[in-house]
C-alpha cells in the first residue's frame, strides 16, 4: 500500500505538484504507467513522440485554438448563480459552463486536440469508447469535420438508457457497436475498442476520452482539458480580483475535474474536491466510487484506485449516471488523493437527481446527471461556508440527453 | 536445468517442436479442468498453458474471454489455479506449466508471495499478458529469487530496436504473437511466420513458440517446424464449449473431444518434425 507521507516528500522536494508524471508516464512513482500488451506496446511509445512534438510545435497550438475558438466556442462563460447561492445561503457559488461547447460537454476540447494528432500522425480511422455517449458524440463530430472513418464502441446497457447519443452519433457517420460482455457498461466497452485498436494497428488511432488508459493518455487529456482550469482562472480574477477558494468537479475517469484541477495545483490556498457516484450509498455495494471504496490495481493500461474484490477481479460500477459508471479513476487523481492535495467524497443517485432539478430551476440550466454529482456536493458544502467564499462547479456538461431517465426516476412517463 | 529448458532441449534432440495446448483454469468447472490437465501429456502436449481467468481480458478474442468468465463463475482464483497445480505436480514433475494471465489478479495477491507460491506449487513460468518489460520490475526480482521463467511476448509491430530490450528481459522461451489482434480470430500465413522467425532467432538462443491464431493441425505442424513450438488455445476452448450443455456444465463429451483434438495437433506435430532437415 502507498505511503502517503513519501509521496508528499516527493512532490515537496520538485516543489510543484504540476511536474507529473515521470518519463515512464508514472504519477508519483506509482500511478499511471503503461500496462497493454506487446502487440500495442510500440504504438504507444510512438503516440508518446508524436505527442511530445505536437507540443513543442507552435503550429500545433495555433491550429487548436483557431478550432477552440471558432468551432468549439471558448472561452466559456464562469456564471455567477444568483439564485443557486441565495437558495443555499452560504458560498458564493459560480459555474464554469462547459456544457455550452459545441457536443453540449467538455469533451470536445480534449477530442479535438487528439484529432488533430491524429491527423498529424497519419491515421485514417478513430476508434473510441463511450459511456454516457458525450465522449461518443464528441469523437463522432470531429470525424465528421475532418472526414476520418469512425467507430465508437458502447456497453449495451448504455446504448438502451442513452439513446438520443446514440442517434446523435449515427446521424454523424459513425459505427456504433453495442458490447454485451459483463455487464455492457463503460469498462466493457473500453475493453472493446481496445481489441479493436489491437487489431488495426496500422491505420487506427484509439482516441480515449479520459484521463486514463496507457501513458501518455492520462497527461495528454489533462493538457487538453486544463484550458478549462486555466480560463477559469482568468475569469474568477476578472470577476472578484482574487483565485477562488474551493472547485468542485464530478469523477468518473475524472477529465472534467482534472482540466479545472490542473491550473490549480500548486494554488495551494484553492480547495479541490473531486465528487465521485456513490450511486446508492458509498457502503451499498452498488457504487462507482473507486478512491473511496476501491484499492491501488492495474486496469486499461495504467495502475489505479480500483474497485474490485479480494482477488483482483474487478467489480461492476454502479451509478444513475452513465458517464460515471466506471470501476476506475485517472491516475493522476489517485497520485493526488494519496498526496492529500485533493478531495475526493461521494454523492448519491438520489442527490444528483435533487441537484439537477435544484440547478434547473434556480439557474436555468439543466446540468448532466454527471455533473448535478458536482453540484449535489456542493450544494452540501455551500451553506457551511462564509457568504465571502468562492466556490467554482464545474458544469461540465448539459443534460438534455439525461431527461429520460430523470423521467423515469420522478415516475413521469414522457 | 528448468523443467522449460530440460524439455525444449529433448525435443530438440527428437528433430521436433513442441504442442502447448491452452487450458482455462476451472473451465466449465475445477474437477473437469483439473481432469483434463492431468490426461494432456499422454495426449501429446509437451509444455502446458493454464489461463488465470480474469474479469477484463482485454488481449483476448470472444472464444478465451467466456472461457475467463465460465471459470470465474465457477469460482476460480489464484489460490484455486495454483492449486490444480499442486495437484497435477503429484503425477507429473515433467511437463512445464506455464500461468497465462493478467497482471491485477498478480498484483493483489502480492508479487513475492505469487512467485513463492506459484513455484512451490510446481509452475514453470508466467506470461503476464498486460505487463510490458517498461513495468516489469515489480516482478523481475521475485520471479528470479523462486525460479520461474518470465516469459516475453513479441508481437509483429515490435520493430527491431525494441526487440533486442524485450528480449533482454525474457527468460524461458519467446512468445511469438503471430498476428497484429487478439487471440482466436486471424491466423497468420507461412509465409509471414517464415520473414518473422528468423528476425528472432538472429537475436535471441531462447526457444521460440508461435501462438494467437494456431487452429489447425496443420497450422500447428507448420508454426512449431518453422519456430520451436505452438500455443493452441482458441480452437481447444471452442471445442470446450461446444460440448457443454445448456447451463454450461461439462458432459460426458467434453474430456474425450478436447483430447482427441490435442492427439490430433499432436499427431501433426510430431509428423512435421520427422520431415523436417
Amino acid at each position: 500500500m502507498a505511503n502517503p507521507s513519501e509521496h508528499g516528500a516527493a512532490a515537496a522536494q520538485s516543489n510543484s505538484f504540476r511536474q507529473q508524471p515521470d518519463e515512464h508516464g508514472h504519477f508519483g512513482g506509482r500511478y499511471g504507467g503503461r500496462f497493454v500488451a506487446e502487440t500495442l506496446m510500440p504504438l504507444i511509445l510512438e503516440l508518446n513522440a508524436a505527442y511530445e512534438a505536437a507540443k513543442a510545435d507552435p503550429a500545433f497550438h495555433k491550429e487548436l485554438a483557431y478550432y477552440q475558438t471558432d468551432y468549439i466556442g471558448r472561452p466559456s462563460p464562469l456564471w455567477f448563480a444568483r439564485r443557486m447561492t441565495e437558495e443555499l445561503g452560504g458560498a458564493k457559488i459560480y459555474l464554469k459552463r462547459e456544457e455550452l461547447n459545441h457536443t453540449g460537454s467538455h469533451k470536445l476540447n480534449n477530442v479535438m486536440g487528439q484529432i488533430l494528432l491524429a491527423r498529424r500522425m497519419g491515421r485514417t480511422r478513430i476508434v473510441a469508447e463511450t459511456g454516457a455517449g458525450q465522449h461518443g458524440v464528441a469523437t463522432a463530430t470531429v470525424c465528421a469535420l475532418f472526414g476520418m472513418k469512425c467507430v465508437i464502441y458502447m456497453g449495451a446497457t448504455d446504448v438502451e438508457r442513452q439513446k438520443p447519443n446514440v442517434f446523435r452519433m449515427r446521424l454523424l457517420g459513425a459505427e456504433v457497436v453495442p458490447v454485451t460482455a459483463g455487464a455492457g457498461t463503460l469498462k466493457d466497452a473500453m475493453n472493446e475498442a481496445m481489441r479493436d485498436w489491437v487489431a488495426n494497428v496500422a491505420d487506427t488511432y484509439m482516441l480515449i476520452g479520459t484521463v486514463a488508459g496507457p501513458h501518455p493518455y492520462p497527461a495528454m487529456v489533462r493538457d487538453f482539458q486544463s484550458v478549462i482550469g486555466e480560463e477559469t482562472k482568468a475569469q474568477m480574477r476578472a470577476a472578484e480580483g482574487r483565485l477562488p477558494d474551493v472547485v468542485v468537479a464530478a469523477i468518473g475517469g475524472g477529465s472534467n475535474a482534472m482540466g479545472i484541477f490542473y491550473p490549480f495545483l500548486d494554488d495551494v490556498s484553492v480547495r479541490l474536491i473531486g465528487v465521485e457516484a456513490a450511486g446508492h450509498g458509498l457502503d451499498s455495494g452498488k457504487t462507482a466510487a473507486s478512491i473511496e471504496r476501491g484499492r491501488p490495481g492495474v486496469l486499461h493500461g495504467n495502475r489505479t484506485y480500483l474497485l474490485q474484490n479480494a482477488d483482483g477481479q474487478i467489480d461492476e460500477a454502479h451509478s444513475i449516471s452513465a458517464g460515471l459508471d466506471y470501476p476506475g479513476v485517472g491516475p493522476e487523481h489517485s497520485w493526488l488523493n494519496d498526496i492529500g492535495r485533493a478531495e475526493y467524497v461521494g454523492a448519491t443517485d438520489t442527490e444528483a437527481l435533487d441537484a439537477f432539478q435544484l440547478c434547473t430551476k434556480l439557474e436555468g440550466i439543466i446540468p448532466a446527471l454527471e455533473s448535478a454529482h458536482a453540484v449535489a456536493y456542493a450544494a452540501k458544502l455551500a451553506p457551511t461556508l462564509s457568504k465571502d467564499t468562492l466556490l467554482v462547479i464545474n458544469l461540465s456538461g448539459r443534460g438534455d440527453k439525461d431527461i429520460f431517465t430523470v423521467a423515469e426516476h420522478l415516475g413521469v412517463t414522457l | 536445468m528448468s523443467r522449460i529448458a530440460a524439455r525444449f532441449k529433448a525435443l530438440a534432440a527428437e528433430g521436433r517442436g513442441a504442442l502447448i495446448p491452452y487450458l482455462e483454469a476451472y473451465d466449465p468447472d475445477r474437477a473437469t479442468s483439473l481432469e483434463l490437465l492431468r490426461a494432456m501429456p499422454a495426449a501429446g502436449a509437451d509444455l502446458i498453458e493454464v489461463g488465470m481467468p480474469f474479469s477484463d481480458p482485454s488481449a483476448d478474442g470472444p472464444v478465451i474471454q467466456a472461457a475467463a468468465l465460465r471459470g470465474l463463475k465457477a469460482g476460480a482464483t489464484l489460490v484455486g489455479v495454483l492449486d490444480m497445480v499442486a495437484e497435477f505436480r503429484k503425477e507429473d514433475d515433467a511437463t512445464p506449466i506455464i500461468l497465462m494471465g493478467y497482471v491485477n489478479p498478480v498484483e493483489s495477491y502480492g508479487y513475492e508471495r505469487f512467485c513463492k507460491d506459484a513455484a512451490a506449487a510446481g509452475v514453470d513460468g508466467l506470461i503476464l499478458v498486460d505487463l510490458p518489460p517498461e513495468e516489469g520490475a515489480v516482478i523481475a526480482a521475485p520471479a528470479q529469487a523462486a525460479g520461474l521463467d518470465i516469459i516475453r511476448l513479441v508481437a509483429p509491430t515490435t520493430p527491431d530496436a525494441r526487440l533486442s530490450y524485450v528480449l533482454a528481459h525474457a527468460s524461458g522461451f519467446v512468445y511469438y504473437v503471430s498476428i497484429v489482434g487478439i487471440t482466436g480470430t486471424r491466423s497468420a500465413s507461412a509465409h509471414d511466420l517464415a520473414g518473422a522467425i528468423p528476425r528472432i532467432r538472429a537475436a535471441t538462443d531462447l526457444p521460440i513458440a508461435i501462438g494467437f491464431g494456431v487452429r489447425t493441425p496443420e497450422q500447428a505442424a507448420q508454426a512449431s517446424s518453422i519456430a520451436d513450438g505452438a500455443v493452441v488455445a482458441s480452437a481447444l476452448l471452442a471445442t470446450l464449449a461446444q460440448t457443454l450443455d445448456e447451463q454450461g456444465r461439462a458432459t460426458a463429451q467434453t474430456l474425450p473431444r478436447v483430447l482427441e483434438q490435442i492427439r490430433g495437433l499432436a499427431q501433426a506435430v510430431r509428423a512435421a518434425g520427422q520431415k523436417a532437415p
